[in-house]
């Protein structure tokens, strides 16, 4: 890093880096235009089914057209819950694990229960939620907390658990309390499977608010897609799941960008 | 009193569902104040466990321990204790990691950070300090982990094999800066090694452990006679060798 007289080599190598990535993301580029530009050709010409498959260009119509199908007001619907069921799901995840890091007995005494839960499709459980919480968005966001807040516990736990020992016993040198280890080591040390737990709730919670959606069938993009395949408007089912897409891409993106603030 | 630390009748059993393991056993000695002991022995002999039970990280079985005449349980702060790995905080920079310490134990005053500063500056790590763990040398990263263990003012320290994560070189560099800080800050040290040139080298007393249960087969005192005392011009005293062979016959006979 000292030496800012860049040699040759060392230019040359970069440059090779640089035209390696932009060609992947070239070749990227050229994948999905290509297969628009397929999917669009073969439906003009009558080879696919426009009607069962839909196509890019009416696709783009219905998207452009955001009002008309009230398409701004259940995306807004799906993000709104989206958000709540991924911050609640999130926030009490971590809380157990804190709290099962804390007691070693209570994690004993939780350990098959959170395994059976896990392994458990939370899907299954739809009914009987709309049935306790209502038929609305608090069973919605109720489904898309259930779906992310075992694996939250499992993974949190699991990274709190695996704390480096010998850094343990460097702050217990110190008389440290198990809340002082619990703040200064221990919640630290795993911002990194944090961040993983964020990462991968997003796809849970989407999930959960999808298949939350299906089931109620009020609002939504989940509602939308399940109305778009009852009335064949595949236009329409088509564009909610290229939302659906944007959606989980821009919140991946809000998670990276934490990951850039928290590690600078 | 010249006295620092009284082991008296050490005895340790470590219980687990495999069985019982009896660590230690019978261990006696002294410390005088400044001095510096090693303590050798085979591995698995029960070195690091004295080490955390004088520093009460672990519970004894049997014996007592007293720190300037007063009986000790569990953790006190009289004890400084240094592992084999520096333990350094990579998501906190180096004047936090030195402090942190302090902080666990509330006395993080300006004082005790001056104190700290102080000695960073002494040691050449101040222009680090805004740096983190992962952007300095080991045998840096050492001499942080030494002071966050010094800046609590402990009267004993206690080194668990500090150096043996370290290459050759940085070892030696790091032995002799170490050694000249202990010194000059006027420590009491107990040093855990498997480096019998290493003991010789810094010690004023080597203690041999037995194999397990681990009980003081032999205590050596090392005097080279000389001024200014360092590790390297130890090494280079034609004592050295002298204490060396005895030390190696005296683990030898173990191992058989
Ligand atoms: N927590 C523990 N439970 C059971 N046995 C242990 C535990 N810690 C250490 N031991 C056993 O005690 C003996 C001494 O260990 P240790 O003090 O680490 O030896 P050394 O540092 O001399 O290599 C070893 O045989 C080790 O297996
Ligand atoms: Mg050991």
């Amino acid at each position: 890093m000292k030496n800012n007289g860049i040699s040759k080599e060392r230019k040359k190598y970069l440059n090779k880096v640089k035209k390696n990535k932009l060609l992947i993301i070239l070749t990227q580029i050229l994948i999905l235009v290509g297969f628009l530009a397929i999917w669009e050709i073969l439906a003009n010409k009558d080879v696919i089914d426009s009607f069962i498959t839909s196509q890019p260009s009416r696709i783009l119509k219905t998207f452009m057209n955001l009002k008309s199908n009230d398409l701004l007001m259940h995306t807004k619907v799906t993000v709104y819950e989206t958000l709540v069921g991924f911050g609640l799901g999130t926030i009490l995840g971590v809380a157990i694990a804190i709290i099962l890091w804390w007691s070693k007995f209570l994690a004993k005494v939780s350990e098959p229960f959170l395994v059976v839960l896990n392994s458990l499709p939370k899907v299954a459980l739809g009914p009987i939620i709309i049935i306790w919480v209502g038929s609305g968005t608090s069973a919605i966001i109720a489904m898309a907390i259930l779906i992310s807040v075992i694996v939250t516990v499992l993974e949190m736990l699991n990274g709190y658990l695996k704390t480096d020992k010998e850094i343990i016993k460097m702050a217990r040198t110190f008389n440290c309390t198990k809340l002082q280890l619990l703040t200064k080591i221990v919640i630290p040390a795993n911002i990194g499977t944090f961040i993983n737990s964020l990462k991968v709730n997003i796809g849970l919670s989407l999930v959960g608010v999808i298949s939350g959606e299906f089931l109620v069938s009020k609002a939504g993009l989940g509602y939308l897609i399940v109305y778009g395949g009852q009335v064949f408007k595949l236009d329409l089912v088509m564009t909610s799941v290229i939302i659906l897409g944007i959606v989980a891409g821009i919140m991946y993106g809000g998670v990276l960008l934490l990951e850039k603030f928290i590690r600078k | 009193m010249n006295e620092i630390l009284e082991v008296k009748n050490i005895g340790k059993k470590y219980q687990n569902k495999a069985g019982e393991v009896q660590a230690l056993k019978n261990v006696n000695f002294r410390v005088k104040k400044g001095e510096f002991v090693s303590i050798i022995g085979p591995s698995g002999c029960g070195k690091s466990t004295l080490l955390s039970i004088i520093a009460g990280l672990e519970e004894k079985t049997e014996g007592e321990i007293y720190i300037e005449s007063e009986r000790v349980e569990g953790i006190s702060s009289k004890v400084g204790y240094m592992l084999q790995r520096d333990c350094l905080l990579e998501w906190r920079n180096i004047l936090s990691n030195t402090l942190f310490g302090l902080e666990i134990k509330g006395i993080k005053t300006k004082e005790n950070i001056e104190y700290v500063k102080e000695l960073l500056k002494k040691y050449n790590l101040y222009d680090f300090i805004n740096k983190y763990p992962s952007e300095l040398s080991g045998g840096m990263r050492q001499r942080v982990a030494l002071i966050r263990t010094l800046a609590v003012k402990p009267k004993i320290l206690l080194l668990d094999e500090a150096f043996s994560a370290l290459d050759y070189q940085t070892r030696i560099m790091v032995t002799e800066d170490i050694y000249s800080i202990l010194r000059k800050e006027d420590i009491t040290t107990i040093m855990v090694t498997h480096d019998i040139s290493e003991a010789i080298s810094m010690a004023d007393r080597v203690l041999v452990l037995s194999k397990r249960p681990g009980t003081i087969k032999e205590i050596h005192k090392i005097d080279f006679e000389m001024e200014n005392r360092t590790p390297i011009n130890c090494r280079q005293n034609p004592k050295f060798s002298k204490y060396f062979d005895c030390l190696w016959k005296e683990l030898g006979v173990d191992e058989k």
